[in-house]
């Protein structure tokens, strides 16, 4: 099942699309200057509707169907959070309008910034980052700016645990730290005896990822935390598994001085095929000077008639701007709506039965998966995707072969402390039936694994697309689709 | 597996092949197996380059990863291979032949004592895959 | 709210489980800290929460209430409802990153579209699969460019004209770099560039320049290009995407980097995000771009397939030694972009373009012949903005605007101290000449007052 390309599909002189004749004079353009023609397909409006359609077909999506990729939350994104994000009001707002024009926007943006630092503990947040790894920046970027300014640059190593997510190391050596791997416990906790050796007058900060990416609460976590604030380093959250911790517990209590959100994984902004995202940063109050801006804040305060007034702020010592205006906006108003919608229970009720659902798919997979960390997890788990005993099944014919029953594959190796492994987050909004039938689906694979492996070494067989050949995508390089000449 | 006996080894993989003061350089049958199909290799150096040992000399892609390549010994480079850039799998299927990466010039033959013969490569890869 | 269990199927599941409770499950979080009393309001049904986003949206007057002249890099363009539709069908936007292309055909294909229109509409080899926005987007052209040239070149020139918000994003990118140092800010801003010019030397990594600038203006960087190449640096443009349907495009005048925000190809305003950001380059530098790329390939049966690839450049393989830490893309503005430009297609896109520049002339033309308002720049030609010279501040003027409904432009004055009365002037298809003639009458007024 394939779809031609919008080029293909082109005929010339067809139109989709027109605009209003000029309604001014004309004026000539400047001819030093002037193309000829922008090659662009010509279509009417019914063939690029179609096109786009058929091409959402051969997607699996959440809406379509269960997607428990590990590490990425794909929870179901409610339809008000788009409805709303789309009223005029709000969309059509340019982003230079004088703030007396958009106090409603102001307002929006404040409460989430207050809710945000009560969820997670942290005395401020800013809404600026426009994605989890740009709120890892910001977090390097602020951790190297407070060492400087206390007159310590000699600190230039970051740690960061062998489960953590690629973006840790590729932050901190984008920000000019030195990275040193932290290895990982029998239980998967960071190794305190390492984590000691490493606490020294040239440690800049931790970056912790907290239940981790083997879907674990660090037991010792508060032991970490301590030991790395008396050798003087600070730590950083990667909040990607905040969704664990709604109302359970907030990082910021724990000691933790700078987190990113997630509101694409944790506050059901959707994910969009791999982006927007959205990454907030959340700081202790000692921090709070280092932030990116702009930040909203109260200019005026309100009294029983009036309403505050609001406006933005650039932080003293900011660590600088990190993209164009605000934020990503429309993910805040979708984030603000979910958590508007749940409140402190609903909240809670969130991190309560993410974790419940794990830890029943959990046990039900590990009838027949291999579990190297056997207690009980948070919001995921990973088991490994392979046998001893059949050298010719791997965990990427098991995620493959979960495509041709109805499901999308789990993260596979990743995390890279696991030997194939399989991260499976199931989120809360999935029901016990479709834990039942995803673990039936795993049995099943399992028991084909012993009986016909060589058949799963060619899974999938019922997708739009049998397996593509990724070799061949990297070395003839095709980076665009055939153009007609003109 | 293949681990060619009049071969010097290191612990991250390269290979050499000393000539008198000369040398070439490439990765292990070992690590092209790892790293599975090579889809690109990029030289970091140049002819008449001086490398220390450890030195970055190349970085090698496959689908799943990519590897760094260490100058084994220290010296000066005398060629490099630039057929790799098109045929970056010669890599796999010739990993001691026509994918050879460098030819250098040694500075300190003694720094050859510190690497590894084929036997004890051979045993090293062992425990690694135990 | 979402959550689906009933009381029995909890029942069910710790029983199965083996635990008492779901409390049970979180005996390794510290007790002290468990489960926190958060001081948030109630939860609210979809139903009162829908009232409360109306009532928020009102206490807004947006660019559908205002006769909006704002530019300086969000842009009000008309997007054609067919747009949206697309946008919000469930399988594309509840999909995440395409990492298992068996199932996500509709995203890599439309992906690698998007990369296909990007390459046609800008004259370079290849784009990726997106960037957060056009500010992000210049940052990682100047740590390509750092890359490049493995850190040895430690100069970074950003020419003053370019929008400032992208010159202190820059900034920011840069400042987790050794001794790197970004300059152009400290040089007048002038239509020759020659003080600009003389900057580029053989420490310089990447020049970059704004096409049409900040102010709107479209200059000939011929000159500039030529001389950084001959420095062995890299030039970067940062375009409009919509002037590209009338302009020559960066790749004709031999850029190594593009980059654009995209938003006005279809995007809403959105108070400033989510935008897109576009990024280009020549093949050369293909190994060096952050961010996710879509390839072609074949499945098992030879049948054409799309698939993320050169993955090995990106942070998740490379970790600490990979150029960036990017790993979202902005898949659903990317997708915005390309319906935008399927629909509108050849005649549509030049269409618009020309609508842009012609309004824009008729404005500029009507208001220059105001008493005490004159173009800033008389010779230099320009797109669909310009700088007046006005003859109060600008912040007085777009004060009286409001009275009229009017959203005037941009005070420059913000980021340029020397450009006191100074208003960028941004015009767009969705401008009509009555209102054009409205905005010009409302400014008379001012001179009266």
């Amino acid at each position: 099942m394939t779809e031609q390309t919008i080029y293909e599909l082109s005929q010339p002189g067809r139109k989709g699309f027109a605009f209003p004749e000029p309604d001014v004079p004309s004026t000539p353009l400047p001819q030093e200057f002037e193309r000829e023609s922008v090659r662009l397909p010509e279509l009417s409006e019914l063939d690029v509707i179609r096109h786009f359609t058929n091409l959402s077909h051969l997607n699996h999506s959440v809406d379509g169907g269960f997607y428990p990729l590990g590490s990425c939350t794909m929870k179901y994104n409610p339809k008000i959070n788009e409805a709303v994000a789309r009223l005029p009001g709000l969309a059509n707002t340019h982003p230079l309008q004088p703030i007396v024009s958009v106090q409603g926007n102001l307002y929006l943006m404040y409460q989430l910034q207050e809710w945000l630092q009560e969820i997670s503990g942290f005395d401020k947040v800013c809404l600026t980052p426009a994605a989890g790894a740009q709120g890892e920046l910001v977090g390097a970027l602020i951790i190297k700016k407070y060492h400087q300014d206390n007159n310590d640059p000699k600190r230039v190593k970051i740690l960061i645990p062998d489960s953590a997510h690629g973006t840790n190391p590729a932050t901190s050596s984008m920000s000019g730290f030195d990275v040193v791997p932290l290895p990982s416990d029998a239980r998967g906790n960071v190794d305190l005896e390492a984590l000691k050796t490493h606490c020294d007058d040239t440690l800049a900060g931790l970056m912790l990822t907290n239940p981790n990416t083997l879907g674990l609460f660090d037991e010792h976590v508060e032991q970490v935390v301590q030991l790395v604030h008396s050798a003087g380093g600070l730590v950083y959250g990667d909040g990607a598994n905040l969704n664990a911790l709604l109302g359970i517990i907030r990082p910021g209590d724990v000691g933790f001085d700078i987190m990113h959100f997630n509101l694409h994984k944790t506050f059901s902004t959707p994910h969009g095929g791999g982006g927007p995202g959205s990454g907030p940063v959340g700081v202790t109050q000692a921090l709070a000077d280092y932030l990116p801006g702009p930040i909203v804040t109260i200019i005026e305060d309100g009294d029983e008639e009036n309403p505050p007034f609001y406006g933005f702020y650039t932080p003293e010592k900011t660590i600088g701007r990190m993209k164009a205006f605000y934020g990503h906006f429309g993910m805040l108003v979708r984030a603000y709506t979910y958590i508007a919608m749940h409140g402190p229970e609903g909240l809670r009720d969130i991190g309560e039965k993410a974790v419940l659902n794990a830890n029943y798919l959990m046990k039900k997979v590990s009838e027949d998966y291999y579990l190297p960390y056997d207690r009980t997890c948070m919001h995921e788990f990973v088991v490994e995707g392979a046998w001893k005993d059949i050298p010719g099944v791997h965990a990427l014919d098991i995620a493959k072969r979960l495509m041709d029953y109805g499901f999308h594959p789990p993260t596979n190796y990743f995390p890279l402390v696991v030997h194939e492994a399989l991260m499976i987050e199931p989120t809360e909004t999935e029901s016990k039936q479709t834990l039942d039938a995803f673990a039936a689906a795993m049995k099943a694979i399992a028991k084909e694994a012993r009986e016909d492996p060589e058949m799963l070494n060619k899974a999938p067989y019922t997708t739009p697309l049998r397996r593509c050949d990724e070799v061949k995508a990297a070395r003839d390089l095709v980076f665009c689709c055939w153009v007609p000449e003109e | 597996m293949e681990t060619p006996k009049a071969l010097k080894y290191t612990k991250t993989d390269e290979w050499i092949k000393v000539d008198g003061d000369e040398a070439t350089v490439g990765i292990s049958d070992y690590a092209q197996d790892q790293l599975s199909d090579i889809v690109y290799v990029e030289l970091l150096v140049d002819e008449d380059d001086t490398v220390t040992k450890g030195d970055g000399i190349a970085t090698i892609e496959s689908v799943k990863a990519a590897a760094d390549v260490n100058a084994p010994v220290s010296g000066t480079i005398l060629a490099i291979n630039e057929d790799l850039e098109d045929a970056p799998e010669k890599l796999n299927s010739d990993p001691y032949q026509s994918g050879w990466l460098i030819k250098m010039k040694l500075d300190d033959p003694s720094e050859l004592d510190d690497l590894m013969s084929a036997e004890d490569y051979e045993a090293y890869n062992e425990e690694r895959e135990a | 709210m979402y959550t689906p269990h009933t009381p029995q199927e909890i029942e069910e599941m710790l029983s199965f489980i083996g635990v008492k409770s779901i409390e049970a499950l979180f005996e390794k979080v510290p007790a002290k800290h468990r489960f926190p009393q958060l001081d948030l309001p109630a939860g609210l049904t979809e139903m009162e929460v829908a009232a409360e986003l109306n009532e928020i949206a009102s206490a807004n007057a947006s660019t559908d209430d205002f006769i909006s002249f704002l530019g300086a890099g969000a842009y009000n363009h008309y997007i054609p409802a067919a747009v949206d539709m697309i946008l919000q069908r469930g399988e594309f936007y509840t999909a995440y990153t395409p990492y298992q292309p068996e199932v996500s055909q509709g995203t890599l294909q439309s992906i690698f579209e998007f990369q296909s229109l990007m390459t046609e509409l800008t004259g370079m080899d290849v784009s990726n699969a997106s960037h957060y926005d056009g500010a992000t987007a210049a940052a990682e052209a100047a740590n390509l460019a750092y890359h490049t040239f493995r850190g040895k070149r430690k100069k970074i020139l950003v020419s003053r004209s370019v929008n400032p918000q992208y010159r202190e994003t820059i900034r920011t990118y840069m400042n987790g770099m050794e001794n790197v140092s970004v300059l152009g800010d400290e040089i007048e801003n002038s239509e020759t560039f020659e003080s600009f010019m003389d900057l580029i030397d053989k420490d310089t990594a990447v020049v970059v320049v704004q096409y049409p600038d900040f102010f709107g203006r479209i200059i000939d960087y011929t000159k500039l290009v030529e001389k950084a190449h001959e420095a062995g640096a890299l030039v970067t443009y940062v375009f409009n995407p919509t002037a590209l349907g009338l302009l020559k495009p960066p790749g004709a005048f031999d850029a190594d980097i593009a980059v654009a925000d995209g938003q006005p190809l279809g995007i809403p305003l959105s108070y400033g995000g989510p935008y897109l950001g576009i990024f280009t380059v020549k093949d050369k530098y293909v190994r060096k771009l952050a961010g996710r790329l879509v390839g072609e390939t074949v499945d098992e049966e030879g049948t054409r397939a799309y698939v993320l690839t050169l993955t090995a450049r990106e942070q998740h393989i490379r970790r600490e030694k990979s150029t960036s830490n990017i790993c979202t893309n902005q898949g659903l503005m990317a997708l915005a972009a390309t319906v935008y430009l399927s629909l509108l297609g050849k005649s549509g896109f030049k269409q618009v373009a020309n609508l842009c520049y012609q309004k824009a002339h008729y404005a500029a033309e009507q208001i220059s012949k105001l008493p005490g308002f004159e173009l800033a720049f008389p010779d230099t030609p320009f797109f669909h903005e310009f700088v007046i010279k006005t003859p109060k501040p600008v912040n007085e003027i777009n004060l009286h605007l409001e009275h009229h409904w009017i959203l005037g432009g941009y005070d420059l004055s913000q980021d340029y101290p020397e450009m006191e009365n100074h208003m960028l002037i941004a015009v767009t298809e969705k401008i009509s000449r009555e209102d054009i003639d409205d905005f010009v009458a409302a400014l008379e007024e001012v001179t009266h007052d």
